[in-house]
């Protein structure tokens, strides 16, 4: 168990690596390393501190994002099926986003994006916790969070329609498929304080994960308070979520699948599930999105996209798999 | 404060469980009117009473799970209702009456939650708790078993689970919904023998039981209800009768002694 998480972090960390080492300019290990520690040649610091890490960085950080959120909400509502994706929450959080485009919000305050995206997310996480409240059937949360992604894409294509002009238009396709091409530093600065609060919110709430194994009554029966248990995950979530796709817009199914990776591996435990699920979240992304760059297509391909054509039929293997007794 | 001694007895200066004229309403309806009951340490007590008198629902509104309307419930002269919902689990162990097991987790975590109020952590609990999930391991019989995905296990052996786990706690006092339900007639003594176990060592144990003929090998006291009231509550010999149980059930019964025989509708 020790080994395997080593093993995942030096995984994220090679992964990181390779990516500012991989491109269309290729570049030796000397000369990463020497830009990496702001030396060598200005061309060299140019792409690598300028182009390739924050792209790696912002890769990395919308993965950990979404699978914390996503091996946090499936602890939450007991189902492995459960994730920002598939709940509805990236889609407002995306509604968010493309709001602060279309309103222009976005070209007034670099906070804008963020918190737009976040109160998306929030909305919709309120949405669903207060449907758990009332139904213990994960059907039907799902089922509200394709209502919720219907009403967000709804709403987007409304804006789109509406757009005033073809570059608010462009910049909000992009939101929409997802990608986390030409992020800068800034840009991951200014979701960082979002997304740290998120992940810190639902790192501490994690234990009472656990003991919801046992259903909410026995659960709250074992000295859990309920109540702030889920409100402590809504909001985590929503930050850790909101922030992400702030960052790369929607990028899907992720969340739902490195938590499902994880959890044999860690007794089936949802709180010892959550670390490891973020990393492996991470390095999925920052390896497809290495991937993304080196395809020799004309045009690059959207990670949202890649994201969505592999995990979409992973979502369904899973959903496949388990058996209706559990409902 | 209650503390395991090393021979494994539960210590107690516990003044038990009292609830006093709790009333619990829901839409507008009553489940539970104005009930009136004690569990002192070192009795096992069984709620008995028919499909929706209203047993669940007192359960839950004594140990602060569900708002009463009026009344309250203390545990050593704590209101249940304000109650640290981690220092209650310190005192009260609960078995809900559903139990459902959300992952496939070894058996040895799912008692390990029952640590849950303690602070530990599935995977690396501290010395003292690991020592008290082995005690309820062994006390169960479910040594062979703790390493064992729950998925595997039959309703026998889920049953002491869960029994394992809430006995994990170390509380002095165990309210149990249905403990016996769905088990076949072994497992049903098992499990009783096990909070009979508890009870000996020091517990107090409440469990709503459906068969009077095990609630009459085990409880010390009976406590009947029907339609959201407590309508008798007292030792066996004294509160259990033939008419009571036409009272109670609508069931033809014979009691001689420490002898129930139930024979049919009436």
């Amino acid at each position: 168990m020790r080994i395997a998480f080593a093993a995942l972090i030096l995984a994220c960390a090679t992964a990181l690596f390779a990516a500012c080492l991989l491109g269309s300019t290729p570049m030796d290990v000397e000369r990463v390393l020497a830009a990496l520690t702001l030396g060598g040649d200005h061309g060299d610091r140019l792409v690598v501190l300028q182009i390739r890490l924050p792209r790696a960085l912002t890769a990395f950080a919308v993965g950990v994002a979404l699978g914390a959120s996503g091996a946090a909400l499936q602890g939450l509502l007991r189902n492995p099926l459960a994730g920002p994706g598939v709940l509805g929450i990236s889609a407002m959080a995306s509604l968010g986003a493309t709001g602060a485009l279309y309103y222009g919000f976005a070209a007034l305050s670099a906070w804008a994006m963020p918190t737009a995206a976040i109160m998306g997310a929030f909305a919709g996480t309120a949405l669903i916790a207060l449907a758990a409240l009332r139904t213990a059937s994960v059907v039907t949360l799902v089922l509200i969070g394709v209502g919720l992604s219907s009403f967000a894409a709804a709403a987007m294509n409304l804006m789109m329609n509406l757009a005033p002009n073809p570059f608010s238009l462009a910049d909000m396709i992009n939101w929409m498929l997802g990608s986390v091409a030409n992020r800068s530093l800034q840009d991951l600065g200014f979701a960082a304080p979002f997304l740290i609060m998120g992940l810190g919110i639902l790192f501490a709430a994690r234990r009472g994960l656990s003991a919801l194994t046992l259903g909410e009554e026995a659960a709250s029966g074992v000295g859990l308070n309920l109540r702030r248990q889920r409100l402590a995950i809504v909001i985590g979530a929503g930050l850790a979520t909101g922030a992400a796709v702030a960052l790369a817009g929607v990028i899907g199914f992720v969340g739902v699948v490195a938590p499902h990776i994880v959890r044999p591996m860690v007794d089936h435990d949802p709180a010892r599930s959550l670390f490891p699920s973020a990393l492996l979240a991470g390095l999925i992304l920052v390896l497809a999105d290495i991937g993304v760059r080196l395809m020799p297509t004309a045009t690059e391909l959207k990670l949202g996209v890649v994201a969505a054509l592999v995990g979409a039929p992973a979502f369904v293997w899973i959903a496949m798999q388990r058996r209706s007794v559990h409902d | 404060m209650t503390e395991l001694t090393a021979r494994g007895n539960l210590r107690s200066a516990a003044q038990g469980l009292c609830a006093q004229g709790l009333t619990v309403t829901a839409a507008g309806v009553t489940l539970v009117r104005d009930a009136t009951f004690r569990l002192r340490p070192g009795e096992l007590v069984t709620l008995l009473g028919p499909n929706g008198a209203g047993k669940t629902t007192l359960l839950r509104g004594a140990i602060g799970l569900k708002p009463c309307a009026s009344g309250r419930a203390r545990i050593d002269g704590q209101d249940t209702a304000h109650m640290v919902p981690r220092h209650r689990a310190r005192r009260l162990a609960y078995l809900p009456q559903n139990r459902p097991l959300a992952w496939p987790n070894p058996v040895r975590d799912v008692v390990a939650l029952g640590r849950f109020s303690h602070g530990a952590a599935l995977g690396r609990l501290p010395g003292a708790d690991r020592q008290a999930v082995e005690r309820a391991l062994t006390s169960c019989d479910l040594e062979r078993l703790a390493g064992r995905s729950t998925a595997t296990l039959s309703g026998g052996e889920l049953a002491r689970v869960h029994c394992a786990r809430a006995f994990a706690a170390e509380a002095p006092l165990l309210i149990a919904d249905e403990p016996v339900a769905e088990l076949d007639p072994y497992h049903q003594f098992r499990v009783m023998d096990l909070i009979r176990d508890f009870v000996n060592r020091g517990g107090g144990a409440l469990a709503v039981l459906h068969d009077v003929v095990l609630a009459r090998r085990y409880a010390d006291r009976f406590i009947w209800m029907k339609d959201g009231r407590i309508v008798a509550d007292g030792p066996p010999a004294e509160t259990l009768s033939a008419s009571r149980l036409a009272e109670i059930y609508a069931v033809r019964g014979r009691v001689e002694g420490d002898r129930v025989e139930i024979e049919g509708p009436l």
